[in-house]
């Protein structure tokens, strides 16, 4: 599986990307500077977290509008994987590739900690690997992950089965409506999720719940 | 020509940070604070001279950046 990483200014997790692609794929995937008009052509394309352009007027508002992520809507519509971790959903959000957005965490406090995910959507491209309703752990670590979206909205995401986790246990952090933590597009290839599956990869990690959320896409593309 | 973009949240949509804000004025001893709600300003400066336009050009830079209309609305003031 040929996957790709987009790298803004700021963004400081795409080492983690990295790492997680290389390790599950078994290759090491392109490494896109978002000022590049065209990304290659791969299965999976990444969004790491960060802070890109110092979350200046909306967090991810200004990395949306870059070139890369142009080509990324391009790739994305004609059905390339995208996924957006944590500042790369809030790109997606802005990018209008995902529904909703990330608004300031309900206690406007940084959160960085470990909670429960359960799996809320296990036929889905980016959680096969999963049970339905697993729980699993992962960590944290944003401003602003309060996901909302207008009731309409909300219930049309909810109706079509595209929240693929949600925070379980009473671990919810930030305040999102009805627990999310990640959603898919309507076509069920872009995920957006605030939590960061690539950091729970390995033991030395402490889990490796994260894996399955790459694992599910390379079991997706071998099917 | 000046131009002054006002955007707010809209009504309905969460705003923790207004209510930090309305808090905080409480606890100062604003007695009477009914509510805080907060925004932002953005001023423009542009090199278009007729009004009407400016305002077309910034409704448009509203709707593809400046604002997310999901959660906000924007008004524009045109400063001369």
């Amino acid at each position: 599986m040929r996957s790709a990483v987009v790298v803004f200014p700021g963004s400081n997790r795409e080492r983690d990307a990295i790492k997680a692609l290389t390790a599950i794929t078994g290759q090491a995937p392109a490494v896109v500077w978002h000022q590049d008009v065209t990304i290659p052509d791969v299965d999976l394309i990444v969004l790491p977290g960060g802070f890109s352009y110092g979350d200046y007027l909306r967090c991810g508002a200004i990395a949306a509008r870059s070139p890369a992520m142009q080509d990324v809507a391009r790739k994305a519509a004609a059905g390339v994987r995208v996924l957006g971790v944590c500042n790369g959903f809030q790109i997606l959000t802005e990018a209008g590739l995902l529904p909703g957005v990330l608004m300031r965490n309900a206690n406007l406090r940084f959160i960085c900690k470990e909670v429960k995910l359960k799996v809320a959507n296990a036929d889905t491209d980016f959680t096969r690997a999963y049970g339905p309703d697993q729980i699993i752990r992962c960590p944290v670590a944003h401003h602003d992950g309060n996901y909302f979206a207008d009731p309409e909205t909300l219930a049309r995401v909810e109706g079509e089965g595209r929240v693929a986790f949600r925070y379980a246990e009473g671990t919810n952090p930030n305040g999102s409506l009805n627990d999310i933590a990640g959603v898919l597009n309507a076509e069920g290839n872009v995920l957006g999720m605030m939590p960061h599956p690539e950091n729970l990869i390995e033991a030395l990690h402490g889990g490796l719940d994260g894996r399955g959320v790459f694992e599910s896409v390379v079991k997706t593309l071998a099917a | 020509m000046k131009a002054r973009v006002i955007i707010t949240l809209k009504s309905g949509v969460l705003d923790p940070q207004g209510q930090a804000i309305e808090g905080a004025l409480k606890g100062l001893g604003f007695d009477g604070v009914e509510g805080a709600r907060q925004g932002k300003v953005i001023d423009l400066v542009l090199a278009d001279t007729d009004a009407d336009a400016v305002r077309t050009r910034i409704a448009a830079m509203c709707d593809r950046l400046l604002a997310n209309t999901v959660i906000e609305n924007y008004t524009i003031d045109i400063l001369g």
